[in-house]
């Protein structure tokens, strides 16, 4: 079990790899075959990864499982979770098989999509587990590709525009990032990611083409890689790529984009801005508070008035990664608790809601909400389902959307009342657009010919959501199972941060003696 | 026992909702009626074998499960019960069980439905949901697991408003409700978010036992300093103003009518609405403390006991009529809680749920009875048609508007259930507030609430029959299941002020035995001098004895530290004592408001039924201003729901499409035109482009690590 971590990451790889090899032939029963080995893989993928939590220890704050090996060039290759890492990969494991499920019905070049969809797994889950500089930052950047295809294959009508929106976006932050990293090495000689954690960045102000940097280093490290996670998360201003992209891609590949690739932002400020420069995240704090509050009201309000289903979800996505952000720059225990949760319940919520979408897209092939109205009348265990994830995204408590809301609320209200004020008038906002809506599209009368003869789910469009159903209503009556794993970690990040915070405030206060 | 009160309607909800489908229609339907009349017996055996004394501090908890846990936040899945939670659970679910019961008869045809749709057990699944919801509610242990339920009532509640889901209007009310409580509910949130920072805890026990020291401690919130209790109190009030439909947030509780009728009786009426009284008294200790939130609490209950009054002069609809009447009573419920005195809250809370779901349940039989005809000009004369229906009308309609005997005492006061609780809550008024804005405004409202509740007799039973001859032709009595119901409910309407008068507005003793709070006798000027009796049993009749022939010879205080007991009462409270002490006019006021509003509405609709016409026309704009609702609804389109949709629009049009998408497209094609260029001319060119980029990225790190000596 020495190498368990890296056993579940390449799992998914060697499947793309068999199906690369061995699949011949574009028939149906070639399609249903790469089908089938696409969905065996991640279904063993997650086996595996069971037993990663397994042997995973929530009392221990540390990096576990760690396996460390010689690479190329000298440079090493480490692996490792820790509570923070641990459920999104359990997250990205669990949802990839009904990703692979929710795509069953596609029969346009079934054999690259498949391969896609699993490399993009392994590459989601290094992001995940790399314990190291070069290593994180081959498959942060590597996971764009195979999403870039997906849209850029298998989306929409306008899918090249929405594809070069996003590589326009990220190209900036991934190059800033670039460049903080090999200052990062530069400074502290390694790309170890538990060494660089406890190396302590320069916080010396200094003077930059006329601007004082207060927090010196660590202040530039830390814009630097936030312009990178700020898009992923994405964040306002920066988060317009994500309605078009999400309207472009196929449903699978939205779920995987909502679902988990959003989360790669989050977990990245939790590995490395506030961990590698606490100084830099305190002094930019209050601004990324308060782009996380503009953001809730901000799209929330432009959520209102939209008229494509994928687009109002997808702003509400950008609303909901406002409260994690927000969360995670509180940096208390329950900010950033509620912060993980938030994301790991937005990864079942976003997934199921662009799942609905899906189910009657497939039917009408128009996501038009002006096209539906009055389903519940053919649909009820669609009106059902829709319902409940409608609820669980306005953060109904019982659901597990409540919970990440009211701790990172509860988070931000001990650090700044301003914000938490403007952030909680987001509830009011999703409750008016999610329900809206749900009206327009699910409830009234069923008068629109076309609608007439629109089936309800069949059986493995059921078998899809059941999991994510249980799931949500799972953890919003538990939290424990996912507060209890990541609580030390947490507990441990926010310490260590408070400890550097006032190491240099005390130094500061001598220096200015 | 309290765990399954509390979920057997969970259980219900569930086998009816998802398992119909196998034990059939008409056996789902039993399943939850049948849960329900469990959890309503077990929920009587509990208020009457609760015994406050016997627990330490008043209250007892029993643990579900874990909850939340983050930090030093830990909040559980938990019952608390006490005194106040008893009296929810009786209240809740003897009335639930009745509108289930009553829903049988009352949803058995409906023609929002076609033939062979099965809309009935998805009906009662959620009235089982609503109920357990409320049961969460009620006895909540923590402000968390109080905001579960108060969501949980929120989605019940939308669901059922919204339950004619073909009605465009229906749909329409059911998100206004939704979305105009989630504004209470924002205040809600605040302000557990305010007590968990200045108490660590939000469970009550932690939260009460904090507030002694809290008194003096300011917060800042947003651009100043408060007084934490105050701030507090105040957002929480917030809540309850939202989930109490008192006035600012009040628009959503007339539109509801929309839902079914038994809804309107069961959530509209009964439980859900007073959900916002519950957590005043449940945060007693805090409220006490907070004397700016209280005086706003009392403010506001009055006004809007007086606000909705008004508007229930003039409407036409019978289910109208009734909801700006509960709205005024939810006023005068705050008024009393506000003053401090709980148990006269909760009093009225109490009686108000008998007479209010009976008439609810009543106009339901008569709409039922006209074929879905809801407009009151639309009736006349139906006393002959359905005189059950009638006479249990009359029931309701002289208990709300307070018949009684006033100045007889025998050892409680002889009336209808609304006379006794409403007197009480305008005797305290006029003690605490030294007979100021509160008093007159509850007692104008009482000549109000008489004249509208007559109004709707006269025009509902008397005159002649108007509208629709073929309707009124066919006019018929309700089945034995929405009778009995009925009965049952006429019963409380007439007897639970009587019954328990001296429980919620006797003297301080029995009050404070009753919801185990310790007590002591006071000096004149209400200082406690003895050490407390509070559990001693024999004591309590002692007091019984002094309070013979006339109230409070003996002067008792409620002394108990904050959270021990369901209520608190801060040593300087003393409005109960004083209430019992008021001027004999003031006694009088309300049963002479009473006599003029039904002299009023006698006047009009029966003896001149062509003054109403005339007087509208005369006073054009003042009726159109009353019938309009004093136009709320559309002041709060122009100036929250309209700019709303605008803003929004702004903002994607302007903001997101031309500034942010524009400036970065223009910033882009600025800088790197090369990389345009290049998708411009190759379609997947851009993919190659960036995967070129990202290799070259790594080329150059790789090369500065390899350069400075490798990697450690």
């Amino acid at each position: 079990m020495g190498n368990i971590l890296s056993l579940t990451t390449f799992i998914p790889l060697l499947g793309a790899v068999i199906l690369a090899l061995f699949l011949r032939g574009d028939d149906a029963a070639a399609q249903r075959n790469a089908k089938w080995v696409a969905l065996l893989t991640t279904i063993t993928t997650f086996i595996a990864s069971i037993f990663i939590l397994a042997n995973f220890d929530p009392a221990n704050p540390g990096f576990q499982l760690v396996e460390e090996r010689e690479w190329l060039l000298g440079l090493q290759y480490k692996m490792g979770v820790d509570g923070i890492s641990v459920l999104f990969v359990m997250l990205t494991t669990f949802l990839m098989p009904l990703v692979i499920a929710a795509c069953w019905d596609v029969n346009d070049r079934v054999k690259e999509y498949m391969i896609a969809f699993l490399i993009l797994e392994t590459l989601m889950l290094g992001v995940f587990l790399a314990l190291d500089l070069v290593l994180f930052y081959l498959f942060f950047e590597a996971g764009l590709i195979p999403m870039f295809l997906i849209i850029g294959i298998w989306g929409g009508k306008n899918r090249i525009y929405a594809s070069f929106k996003f590589f326009l976006y990220t190209f900036l932050g991934s190059v800033l990032m670039l460049v903080a990293m090999v200052a990062m090495f530069a400074d502290a000689g390694t790309t170890d990611i538990p060494t660089l954690m406890s190396h302590p960045f320069g916080t010396e102000n200094f003077s930059l083409l006329g601007i004082q940097i207060v927090g010196g280093m660590q202040t530039l490290l830390w814009l630097a890689f936030f312009a990178s996670f700020a898009v992923k998360m994405p964040m306002w201003p920066v988060h317009t790529w994500l309605p078009d992209a999400h309207v472009q891609a196929p449903t699978a590949g939205s779920v995987v984009l909502a679902a988990i690739l959003l989360k790669m932002g989050g977990y990245g400020f939790l590995r490395f801005s506030l961990p590698m420069f606490p100084v830099g995240s305190e002094v930019m704090g209050p601004f990324v508070l308060w782009l996380s509050a503009i953001a809730i009201v901000y799209t929330s309000l432009v959520a209102l008035v939209q008229e494509d289903m994928k687009k109002l979800i997808a702003y509400s996505s950008v609303a909901h990664m406002g409260y994690v952000t927000m969360g995670i720059f509180a940096v208390n225990q329950q900010g950033v608790d509620g912060a993980i949760f938030q994301m790991i319940s937005h990864g079942f919520i976003s997934g199921a809601l662009f799942l609905c979408v899906g189910v009657i897209y497939d039917r009408m092939h128009t996501r038009e909400i002006e096209a539906y109205g009055g389903l519940v009348n053919r649909m009820p265990a669609y009106a059902l389902i829709f319902m409940f994830f409608t609820m669980a995204n306005v953060g109904l408590p019982g659901t597990s959307g409540f919970i990440g809301e009211f701790l990172t609320l509860m988070g931000i209200f001990q650090v700044n009342t301003w914000v938490a004020v403007v952030a909680t008038s987001g509830v009011i906002l999703s409750a008016a657009y999610a329900l809206w809506l749900y009206r327009r599209v699910v409830m009234g009368d069923l008068i629109k010919e076309s609608l007439k003869t629109i089936a309800d789910m069949t059986k493995r469009e059921r078998l899809i959501f059941a999991p994510l159903v249980v799931m949500t209503l799972l953890l919003g009556v538990y939290p424990a199972l996912v507060l209890d794993i990541i609580g030390p970690s947490v507990n441990a990040l926010v310490g260590n941060y408070e400890t550097a915070l006032a190491t240099f405030e005390a130094a500061t206060q001598f220096a200015s003696n | 026992m309290e765990t399954i009160i509390l979920f057997a309607p969970l259980v219900g909800a569930i086998l009816c909702g998802f398992g119909w489908k196998l034990i059939g229609e008409k056996a789902a339907q039993w399943v939850t009626t049948s849960l329900l009349f469990l959890a309503a017996f077990l929920s009587w055996v509990v208020f009457l074998t609760l015994d406050p004394a016997a627990h330490p501090g008043g209250s007892y908890t029993v643990t579900i499960l874990r909850w939340i846990e983050s930090g030093t936040l830990s909040t559980d899945w938990a019952i608390r019960m006490d005194r106040l939670t008893a009296i929810m659970l009786i209240v809740i679910n003897t009335v639930s069980a009745l509108v289930h019961l009553y829903s049988f008869g009352y949803m058995a045809h409906d023609e929002n439905f076609k033939e062979d749709e099965s809309y009935r057990p998805r009906f009662f699944a959620y009235l089982s949901f609503f109920t357990f919801a409320m049961l969460m509610l009620v006895t909540a242990d923590n402000l968390v697991q109080m905001f579960f339920g108060w969501e949980g009532v929120g989605v019940a509640s939308y669901l059922l408003i919204g339950f004619y889901f073909r009605k465009p209007s229906a749909n329409a009310a059911a998100i206004k409700a939704f979305v105009v409580n989630r504004v209470g509910d924002f205040g809600f949130a605040l302000g557990i978010f305010a007590l968990y920072m200045v108490t660590d805890s939000i469970r009550f026990e932690d939260i009460f036992a904090a507030i002694p020291d809290l008194q003096d401690h300011t917060l800042t919130f947003l651009w100043k300093d408060w007084n934490t209790l105050n701030l507090i109190a105040f957002l929480l009030f917030v809540g309850a103003m939202g989930k109490s439909a008192q006035l600012f947030l009040h628009t959503w509780l007339p539109d509801a009518m929309e839902g079914p009728t038994p809804v309107s009786a069961l959530i509209h009426a009964a439980t859900m609405v007073t959900a916002g009284v519950f957590l005043v008294c449940r945060m007693s200790p805090l409220m006490e403390y907070a004397p700016a939130a209280t005086n706003f609490i009392v403010f506001l209950g009055a006004s809007t006991a007086f606000f909705a009054a008004t508007v229930g002069l003039v409407q036409n609809d019978i289910k109208r009529v009734i909801a700006y009447s509960t709205c005024s009573q939810l006023g005068y419920m705050f008024v009393a809680a506000g003053l401090g005195v709980y148990s006269v809250a909760m009093f009225h809370l109490l009686t108000h749920a008998f007479f209010k779901a009976m008439l609810f349940l009543g106009a339901g039989s008569v709409i039922h009875a006209m074929h879905h005809e809801q407009d009151m000009r639309n009736y006349g004369g139906l006393r002959h048609k359905i005189p059950k229906t009638f006479w249990m009308m009359m029931i309701g309609t002289l208990a709300i508007t307070g018949v009684g005997i006033p100045l007889l005492y025998v050892g409680f006061p002889i009336g209808f259930a609304g006379f006794v609780s409403k007197d009480a809550i305008i005797e305290s008024a006029y003690a605490g507030t030294a007979g100021g804005y509160a008093f007159w405004m509850l007692v104008i409202a009482a000549l109000m609430t008489s004249f509208y509740s007559w109004r709707l007799m006269f025009m509902t039973f008397y005159g002649m029959p108007r509208g629709d001859k073929h309707t009124h032709e066919h006019a018929h009595e309700s089945p034995n299941s929405m009778l009995v119901p009925l009965y049952v409910l006429a019963v409380g309407a007439v007897f639970s002020g009587m019954i328990w008068y001296g429980s919620f507005f006797g003297s301080n003793d029995k009050v404070g035995k009753f919801f185990g709070v310790t007590y002591a006798e006071a000096s004149e000027h209400g200082e406690a001098k003895t050490d407390d009796h509070g559990t001693e049993d024999d004591h309590g009749e002692d007091a019984a004895h002094a309070d013979e022939g006339g109230h409070g010879k003996a002067h008792y205080n409620l002394v108990g530290a904050p959270g021990e007991g369901a209520i608190h009462n801060s040593p300087d409270n003393h409005v109960l004592n004083e209430a019992h002490e008021v001027p004999v006019w003031v006694k009088l006021a309300p049963f002479f408001a009473m006599l003029a509003g039904l002299a009023l509405a006698y006047q009009m609709y029966i003896r001149r039924p062509d003054l109403p016409g005339k007087l509208a026309e005369q006073q054009a704009p003042l009726y159109q201003f009353l019938l309009n609702k004093w136009y709320f609804d559309e002041i709060y389109d122009v100036i929250f729901v309209k700019p709303a949709v605008a803003i929004g629009r702004i903002l994607w049009k302007q903001g997101d499409t031309r500034t942010i998408d524009g400036g970065i497209n223009g910033l882009a094609m600025g800088i790197i035109p090369f990389f345009t260029r290049l998708a411009g001319r190759a379609q997947s060119g851009y993919i190659f482009s960036y995967a070129f980029a990202m290799v070259l990225g790594i080329a150059v790190l790789l090369t500065w690590v390899t350069l400075s000596g490798g990697a450690n």
